[in-house]
């Protein structure tokens, strides 16, 4: 058994058993830790597929800093407790697993039909990148996707913005009348 | 016939209307500062238009007689395909005189108004608006084509109503100028059909290559089609018959307005459209004579309105339209020179009877019942001397402008061998003598019926020195013409062609039956009226109801209200109590009602629970990718 | 690399399947968006794995964007949760079913 086999059956049953433990866990931390793992799992997916650029940033930006934002609200908001997990929703949940099974048999018949399961990825791609994926996925990324990139940019500073806006404490204009009233607390009521 | 006339360009005709337009415009927007200034602008912008006029014509007269036509293209106006109309501008023998007219008359008219509007607060909007009005009367005698004519045509129905409505405040008036202006409408929208078949026909709306080639292109029926819709026009600006009814009404305009605009020139320009138009009508044959009929219907109807009024505008009013009927007498004959010669000579006595009329209102503080008035002649005497003289040439005395007017149109009929029209003619006179004679007789003899004649005033020199230049010419207006083929006559030959000259009575014979007529009339008048041997009032009840039904027009505004009105009326109701409720907005209501149901059904597949969308989502999403699998 | 591609695909399926569910069945507003974070997830997954099956690095630079915008989403998303909690001290996406009729 290659190596690289090996490294895929001991990590895809991981990512699906972190996948499952997400889901069933009733503490929302351990919910996340869980999710923590199953991204370590993609990122590994990442390097079989040859794509350590990737990989690097799945640890650096999903696994560090999103789930580590995911942690943070979840202990500010103090809602580490235990969820209820009573569902009012008629059939929602044995709907939701039926579908998901259904959604499964589907991908599966369109992959073998449209990729076939024996079909191997073909050799080569590493002449892709002479200089290594990091600088073959840069010049891609400067080169043909420069202004999406930058309009990226752009996205990132207004989810910014609005992040501050949206999180921000009310702050209300206060009216003159309100100012009035503190002045004159004691206004006279006609009789 | 119509000779093809050479043309030369002339540059400055555009000058003579837009000196009025840059006025109006001037007093529309700073009539307010202007204060008393805004008249004198006004004025002054017609009289400059009256000089340019002058010159333009002196040089146009100076020309061979071949060669009096000038033209100016001033831009082009519409240009789609093969069809051009031009702001064209002609200046011809026809329109010159009509300038003259319009910018003479308009100018000493002018000058009476700024004493007569000087303590209007709406001066400044009143002389805006009669410039505006002299220029589209300009543009619609200048204009080369049918299409500035109409604009012309239009922008005086427009300014008539303005000003019929300009003291819009008292009850009754802005009534006056709708139905001006409704009235009116009928014909104009007519003769724009007109206008639309001869483009149809010609493919322009230029007069000469129309004129010129509506012998060859015209048949009988096609022509006597176009004339009459032209005709239609004519009749609803002219106030002929059957659409005679806004013209008396139309008097809730001020004085001046009144004597310019529905007595002078506006209620003239029908007679120059069916005289400029005189090659459709006489290809027709039958066109004309319809506006004979109708000529002389309207000379007699209107002459006997005129003779039960008590307002003196009103008389004055029946009386030009009395007055226009005779004109198109004159156009049905053919005997075009002299129906331009009944239209100076009656914008002269006519516009200088309204300013008197005015005078006297001015003096009686605002009267106009005839009943209030008497012995003016004492109080007011530059007022009655050419008030009478106004009177006196519209009833026929010579030598007075009216006179050769009116002789020159019944040697016409007579010598023509229409002898029925002469006949008609010469009562309709004999009627115009007896109710100009009573109008005078009641206003301006005997006692002072009322405390306000007693203390009647002449007005002052900026009113009557208008007068007083009119009174002098009509006067002498008479000179211009002498028989049918006078001066004025040869002069407009180039344009409306000569009049084969019939035999029949000899002039000086016509001339004494003519002035017998008229004496004979005013005696009668004087007789019931100022002798004091007959008791007018009841003389009058001897004659009801017909005093009554003539006073107020043989009720065909009654008859209109019934016959036409109130159908109209009941219709709309109909369709607006029916058919808008019940139909239409049953159709909107039904359609809201049905949106209705079928949302408050399915409003409640709206739960508010955002699970329940994104399963649907998913069950979506599921269903297309099965979907999809399937197919592929 | 001999495991075939087939395989990641369908890794990718029962993940996002999975993330589904959770967006399904959960109450909990960061429960859901957790969820949510692993359905991108599992898409970044099939982009790569066919952008070494059809040896093109723009699979991988689109999963590159998809991560930033998720980030993103995830800044803005999680604020919301914040404000929501604030002003109705929970998370539970039940309760807040005003949008309705």
């Amino acid at each position: 058994m290659p190596l690289d086999n090996v490294v895929f059956w001991v990590f895809a049953p991981i990512a699906i058993a972190s996948a499952v433990g997400m889901l069933v866990m009733r503490n929302v931390v351990h919910a996340a830790l869980f999710l923590i793992v199953n991204f370590g799992c993609i990122a590994v997916m990442y390097l079989l597929l040859d794509a350590p650029f990737l990989f690097a940033v799945q640890i650096v930006v999903y696994a560090g800093a999103i789930m580590v934002l995911f942690l943070f609200v979840i202990m500010l908001l103090g809602v580490d407790r235990d969820d209820v997990r009573t569902e009012r929703l008629f059939l929602q949940r044995p709907l939701a697993i039926v579908l998901a099974v259904g959604f499964v048999a589907e991908i599966s018949v369109a992959v073998r039909a449209g990729v076939g399961f024996a079909t191997l990825a073909p050799a080569g791609f590493e002449q892709l990148q002479p200089a290594g994926n990091a600088q073959a996925v840069a010049e891609v990324l400067f080169r043909d996707y420069f202004f999406p990139f930058e309009v990226t940019s752009i996205l990132l500073i207004v989810a910014a913005i609005a992040a501050m806006v949206l999180a921000q404490r009310n702050v209300r204009a206060v009216t003159q009348a309100e100012l009035d009233t503190v002045a004159d607390p004691d206004p006279v009521v006609a009789p | 016939m119509v000779e093809t006339l050479r043309s030369h360009d002339v540059a400055a005709l555009w000058v003579i209307p837009a000196l009025p337009l840059a006025a109006a415009f001037v007093n529309l927007f700073l009539g307010k500062r202007l204060g008393r200034w805004s008249g004198v602008i006004a004025t002054l912008a017609v009289i400059g238009s009256f000089a340019v006029s002058v010159s333009l014509v002196g040089d146009l007269l100076s020309r061979p007689a071949d060669e009096r036509l000038a033209l100016q293209h001033l831009f082009d106006w519409i240009s789609v395909g093969g069809f051009r109309v031009g702001a064209d501008l002609r200046l011809d023998a026809l329109s010159a005189t009509m300038i003259l007219v319009v910018t003479g008359i308009g100018s000493l008219i002018h000058l009476y108004s700024i004493n007569y509007m000087a303590h209007d607060e709406r001066r400044g909007r009143y002389f805006s608006y009669l410039n505006l009005f002299v220029f589209f009367m300009l543009m619609l005698v200048l204009g080369a084509n049918y299409l500035v004519l109409y604009l012309g045509w239009e922008g005086v129905g427009l300014c008539s109503f303005l000003l019929i409505g300009f003291w819009f405040d008292k009850p009754g008036n802005a009534e006056a100028a709708k139905k001006a202006f409704i009235t009116t409408r009928i014909g104009d929208t007519l003769m724009l059909i007109g206008l639309a078949l001869l483009v149809f026909t010609f493919g322009t709306l230029d007069f000469e290559p129309i004129f010129g080639s509506a012998a060859s292109v015209l048949t009988k029926d096609s022509a006597t089609v176009i004339a009459l819709l032209l005709f239609a026009g004519a009749i609803g600006k002219s106030a002929q018959l059957p659409l005679q009814v806004w013209l008396p009404d139309a008097m809730a305009g001020p004085t001046p307005v009144s004597a310019l605009i529905h007595a002078a020139t506006m209620v003239t320009a029908g007679v120059y459209l069916v005289i400029r138009s005189h090659v459709l009508f006489e290809v027709s044959g039958v066109a004309l004579t319809v506006v004979l009929v109708i000529g002389v219907a309207t000379a007699l109807f209107a002459a006997t309105c005129a003779i039960a009024q008590y307002d003196i505008k009103r008389v004055l009013a029946y009386s030009t339209i009395s007055q226009l009927g005779y004109m198109f007498i004159a156009v049905g004959m053919r005997a075009y020179a002299v129906a331009m010669f009944f239209l100076v000579a009656h914008a002269f006595y006519k516009a200088l009877m309204f300013l008197g009329a005015g005078s006297v209102i001015h003096g009686m503080d605002g009267e106009q019942d005839m009943r209030s008035m008497g012995g003016l002649r004492r109080a007011m005497p530059i007022t009655f001397v050419t008030f009478m003289i106004g009177a006196l040439a519209q009833a026929g005395i010579p030598p007075l402008a009216g006179f050769f007017a009116k002789d020159a149109l019944l040697e016409v009929a007579q010598h023509s061998g229409r002898g029925v029209v002469y006949v008609l003619a010469t009562i309709a006179a004999f009627l115009t003598a007896f109710y100009l004679g009573r109008m005078l007789i009641m206003t301006f003899f005997g006692t002072p019926r009322s405390e306000a004649a007693e203390h009647a005033h002449e007005s002052s020199p900026e009113m009557w020195v208008p007068l007083a230049i009119l009174a002098g010419g009509v006067a002498i207006g008479g000179v211009l013409e002498l028989s049918p083929d006078g001066r004025l006559a040869g002069y407009l030959e180039p344009v409306v062609g000569v009049l084969d000259d019939g035999s029949g009575l000899a002039f000086l014979a016509l001339a004494g039956i003519a002035v017998a007529v008229a004496v004979v009339s005013l005696a009668v008048t004087w007789w019931i009226y100022g002798s004091g041997k007959v008791d007018p009032v009841a003389f009058r009840a001897r004659l009801e109801p017909m005093a009554t039904a003539a006073q107020h027009g043989w009720y065909v505004d009654r008859a209109y209200d019934v016959v036409f009105i109130q159908p109209a009326k009941a219709l709309a109701r109909m369709t607006g109590d029916v058919v808008d409720a019940k139909v239409i907005d049953g159709a909107v209501n039904g359609v809201a009602g049905l949106v209705k149901r079928v949302a408050s059904g399915g409003r409640l597949v709206q739960t508010g629970f955002v699970r329940t969308y994104a399963l649907v989502l998913f069950v979506g999403a599921v269903l297309v990718l099965g979907y999809v699998g399937v197919r592929v | 690399m001999r495991t075939p591609i087939a395989y990641f695909l369908l890794l990718a399926g029962l993940l996002f399947a999975m993330g589904t569910v959770g967006v399904l069945i959960n109450r909990n507003a960061l429960r859901i968006f957790m969820s949510v974070e692993l359905q991108l997830n599992a898409v970044n997954l099939t982009l790569v794995a066919f952008a070494r099956m059809h040896g093109d690095l723009t699979g991988q630079v689109l999963a590159f964007f998809s991560m930033v915008v998720a980030a993103a989403e995830v800044v803005v998303g999680l604020a919301i949760i914040v404000t929501i909690y604030r002003s109705r001290r929970s998370v539970d996406v039940d309760d807040v079913r005003e949008m309705r009729w």
